[in-house]
C-alpha cells in the first residue's frame, strides 16, 4: 500500500494540466466512471454485499429452505453454545490450524533460506510450487492412495523400517495430522516463496555490515533475518490461518468428517447442517462464528503489523 | 549449480573450498528431498494410472507400473465395458470424464474471461479516472475478501436456487462472473504504474475512455493481464466447494467434483485406485501444461501477490 501511495504522488504533477481545464472533467469522470464499474459493481452488490447480510439475518431464523425463513432471535446460536458437536468441531480444526502454522511455517522457512542461499534457479522455485497448483481434491486423493494402509507405498516403506503401519485416514489420532500434512505438502511451496520473495528484499549491505562486525551465521539469522522478515512473517502466518480455518476440499473428498468425529471441522460441519439436514439457520449461525474467527484473526494481524512497521523503519 | 559455477572463478581463493563445503552439500541435499517430495507423488500416481488395478496389491512397490495397461484410462473415459472394467478390478459404474472435462473447461474459461475482463473495467475506473468516493468505494471492493466465501456460499446457494439455476452451467458461473476483488487490486496496481503520457495525446485528440482503455490501456497491460488470467483459470479449474453445491448433476459436474464422486463410488475394500489415480492425472493435466508453458509467470507473480 505504502508504494501505492508514493505513486500516484509522483504521477499528480504530470497530470496537473489536463485536470486544469475544470471541474466539467470530473462530472463526466464520474459518469464513464460509473460505466466502467457496472458490471463489477453487480457482482458485488448481488454476491458479496447481499449474501452478507442475508446470511447475517438467516442465522437468527430457523429455515428449512423449503417453507420461509422463520425468526427466533438468539435461539440458533443458544443451541450452538450447548452443542458438543460445534465445539468438538472447533477443537479440530484449531489442531489442525496449530499443526499447519507449525509444520509450514518452519518447513517453508527452511526451503525459503534453501532457496535463498543456494539455488536461486526459477526452475527450483517453480518445481516447488508444484503442489500449490494442484487442487484440494487431488492432493487429497494423490495422498490418500499413497497413505493407504494396506497397499500404500508410505506404510510400505514404514514396514521396511521396521515399524508398525499407520492407519493415516483411520485411526482417530492421525486423522488431523494427516490432513494437516496434506495441506503442508500442498502449501510448503507456496509459502517458502513468499518468505523467498522477503528475504529478496533485504538489502544485501546490511549483511556485509553484520560480515564486518564478525557475526555468526546463526547471530545474522537471528539478529537481522527474523527481525527484518517479520512483516512477511506475520502475512504468512495470516494466510495460513485464515487459510486452514477454511479446510473442506481434503475432508470432504477422504475421511468425511471420519473417523467418528475426528475430521469433522467446522466448515464441514456448517456443511452438513445446512445441506445434508436442510437446517440453513443453524448452518449459517455457524458461519457466522467463522466469519468473526476470521475477521479477529484479521484484526490481529494488523496490530501486529503496524507494531512492525515502525520497528522496522 | 549455476551459482555455484557462475560465483566460483570470481573468488579464488575460496575456489577451491566450495565444491567441498559440507555445508552447502547438506543444503542441497535437503533442496533435493523437498524436490523429490513435491515431484515423486506425481511419478507414482502415473505408475498407478498405467496399472492394472488387480495387480496392484501384489506388486505394492515396484517402480514401474504393475502389468502395464491402459485399461483405467479407458475407464475412466467409459471407453470399457462394464464386464470388463470388473476383470481388472474397476467398479463397474458408468463414469465419463470426457463431460466432466468439458463442463471444467467451460466453467474455468467462461469464469476467468468474465472476471479478468469486467474486473479490468473495474481497475481502470479506480486507477485511471477521477471521481468522489473513488477509494472509498475501492476500499468496500478491498473488504470483500476479509469475508470467508463459505458465509456468502450459502446465501447465494439459495439466490441461484430461487433463480431456478441449480444444475446449471449459467448457475455456476454467475458468482464469479462479474469480478474478484483480487483482480480489481492486482490490475488497479498496475493501471496506476502505466506512463500518462499516450493516453494524455489521445484525450487532445479527443479519444473517449472506452477507445483509451481497448486501444491503450488494455494492449499495454497485456502482460499483466495475462498473469491474471492463468492464476484465475488455475484457481477456477481448482474450485470445489461451489460447483459441488449448485452442480451435482453429471451434465455440468466438473473434474473436482466428479473425482470425490468417482472415489466415493469405489467399494470400500478393494478401491479402483488405478482408475482413481489415471482420474486424477486426467484432473491435473490442463495445470500441468499450463504450468510447462508458463510456469516463470506464475512463479513471479507469488512474490507480487504475497506483498499485499
Amino acid at each position: 500500500m505504502t508504494t501505492l501511495a508514493k505513486h500516484s504522488r509522483s504521477v499528480s504533477p504530470a497530470a496537473d494540466k489536463p485536470q486544469r481545464n475544470g471541474g466539467l472533467r470530473q462530472l463526466g469522470d464520474l459518469k464513464i466512471a460509473l460505466l466502467f464499474i457496472a458490471p463489477a459493481m453487480i457482482g458485488f452488490i448481488v454476491f458479496y454485499v447481499v449474501p452478507t447480510i442475508r446470511g447475517v439475518y438467516l442465522s437468527f431464523t430457523e429455515y428449512n429452505i423449503l417453507g420461509d425463513p422463520e425468526w427466533i432471535g438468539v435461539e440458533n446460536y443458544a443451541a450452538i453454545a450447548k452443542d458438543p458437536l460445534f465445539w468438538n468441531s472447533l477443537a479440530v480444526t484449531g489442531q489442525y490450524v496449530f499443526l499447519n502454522i507449525v509444520l509450514q511455517t518452519a518447513l517453508a522457512l527452511g526451503l525459503a533460506l534453501l532457496m535463498h542461499n543456494v539455488a536461486k534457479s526459477t526452475i527450483i522455485r517453480g518445481t516447488l510450487l508444484l503442489p500449490y497448483l494442484m487442487s484440494n481434491v487431488i492432493a487429497a486423493l494423490l495422498w490418500f492412495w499413497m497413505l493407504d494402509y494396506q497397499i500404500g507405498v508410505v506404510n510400505q516403506f514404514i514396514e521396511w523400517a521396521g515399524l508398525p503401519r499407520v492407519a493415516f485416514f483411520g485411526s482417530e489420532a492421525w486423522a488431523i495430522p494427516t490432513q494437516a500434512l496434506i495441506n503442508t505438502w500442498r502449501h510448503m511451496g507456496y509459502t517458502a516463496l513468499l518468505i523467498f520473495a522477503g528475504l529478496q528484499a533485504i538489502p544485501g549491505h546490511v549483511y556485509e555490515v553484520a560480515k564486518l562486525d564478525g557475526a555468526s551465521a546463526f547471530q545474522t539469522f537471528r539478529k537481522i533475518t527474523i527481525p527484518l522478515l517479520r512483516p512477511v512473517l506475520v502475512l504468512v502466518l495470516v494466510v495460513t490461518v485464515i487459510g486452514s480455518f477454511q479446510v473442506f476440499d481434503t475432508v470432504a473428498v477422504t475421511s468425511g468428517g471420519g473417523p467418528v468425529n475426528a475430521t469433522r471441522v467446522i466448515q464441514y460441519y456448517i456443511y452438513q447442517r445446512a445441506f445434508t439436514e436442510s437446517d440453513f439457520g443453524y448452518g449459517s449461525a455457524i458461519a457466522v462464528i467463522l466469519f468473526l474467527i476470521l475477521a479477529l484473526v484479521a484484526f490481529i494481524q494488523m496490530k501486529f503489523l503496524k507494531g512492525n512497521e515502525s520497528d522496522l523503519d | 549449480m549455476t551459482t555455484t559455477a557462475s560465483r566460483a572463478p570470481l573468488t579464488k581463493p575460496a575456489s577451491r573450498r566450495r565444491p567441498f563445503n559440507p555445508r552447502r552439500a547438506g543444503a542441497w541435499a535437503l533442496l533435493v528431498l523437498a524436490i523429490a517430495v513435491s515431484v515423486l507423488p506425481f511419478l507414482w500416481v502415473l505408475r498407478t494410472a498405467l496399472s492394472t488395478n488387480n495387480a496392484l496389491a501384489t506388486n505394492a512397490t515396484s517402480l514401474l507400473p504393475a502389468e502395464f495397461s491402459f485399461g483405467a484410462f479407458k475407464r475412466v473415459f467409459g471407453l470399457q465395458s462394464a464386464a470388463e472394467a470388473v476383470a481388472e478390478g474397476g467398479s463397474g459404474a458408468q463414469i465419463d470424464f470426457w463431460l466432466y472435462l468439458r463442463n471444467s473447461l467451460i466453467f474455468s474459461s467462461v469464469t476467468t474471461a468474465g472476471a479478468v475482463f469486467f474486473s479490468a473495467m473495474a481497475a481502470y475506473a479506480f486507477a485511471r479516472l477521477r471521481w468522489k468516493g473513488r477509494n472509498a468505494v475501492f476500499s468496500l471492493f478491498l473488504g470483500t475478501m476479509l469475508v470467508p466465501p463459505i458465509f456468502t456460499a450459502l446465501p447465494n446457494f439459495l439466490l441461484i436456487k430461487n433463480l431456478d439455476l441449480l444444475n446449471t452451467m449459467l448457475g455456476m458461473v454467475l458468482p464469479y462472473l462479474f469480478m474478484t476483488p483480487f483482480a480489481i487490486f492486482f490490475l488497479r496496481q498496475f493501471f496506476l504504474n502505466m506512463s500518462r503520457e499516450v493516453e494524455e495525446a489521445a484525450m487532445l485528440d479527443g479519444a473517449k475512455h472506452l477507445r483509451i482503455f481497448f486501444q491503450i490501456i488494455l494492449p499495454n497491460a497485456a502482460a499483466p493481464i495475462a498473469t491474471l488470467a492463468l492464476l484465475t483459470f488455475i484457481g477456477q479449474w481448482n474450485e470445489y466447494f461451489w460447483p459441488l453445491l449448485v452442480g451435482s448433476q453429471d451434465d455440468v459436474r466438473v473434474l473436482q467434483v466428479g473425482l470425490g464422486v468417482f472415489k466415493s463410488q469405489s467399494p470400500q475394500g478393494a478401491p479402483d485406485w488405478s482408475g482413481l489415480m489415471a482420474a486424477t492425472l486426467i484432473s491435473a493435466l490442463p495445470v500441468l501444461i499450463l504450468f510447462a508453458a508458463f510456469g516463470k509467470k506464475i512463479v513471479n507473480s507469488i512474490g507480487f501477490s504475497g506483498i499485499k
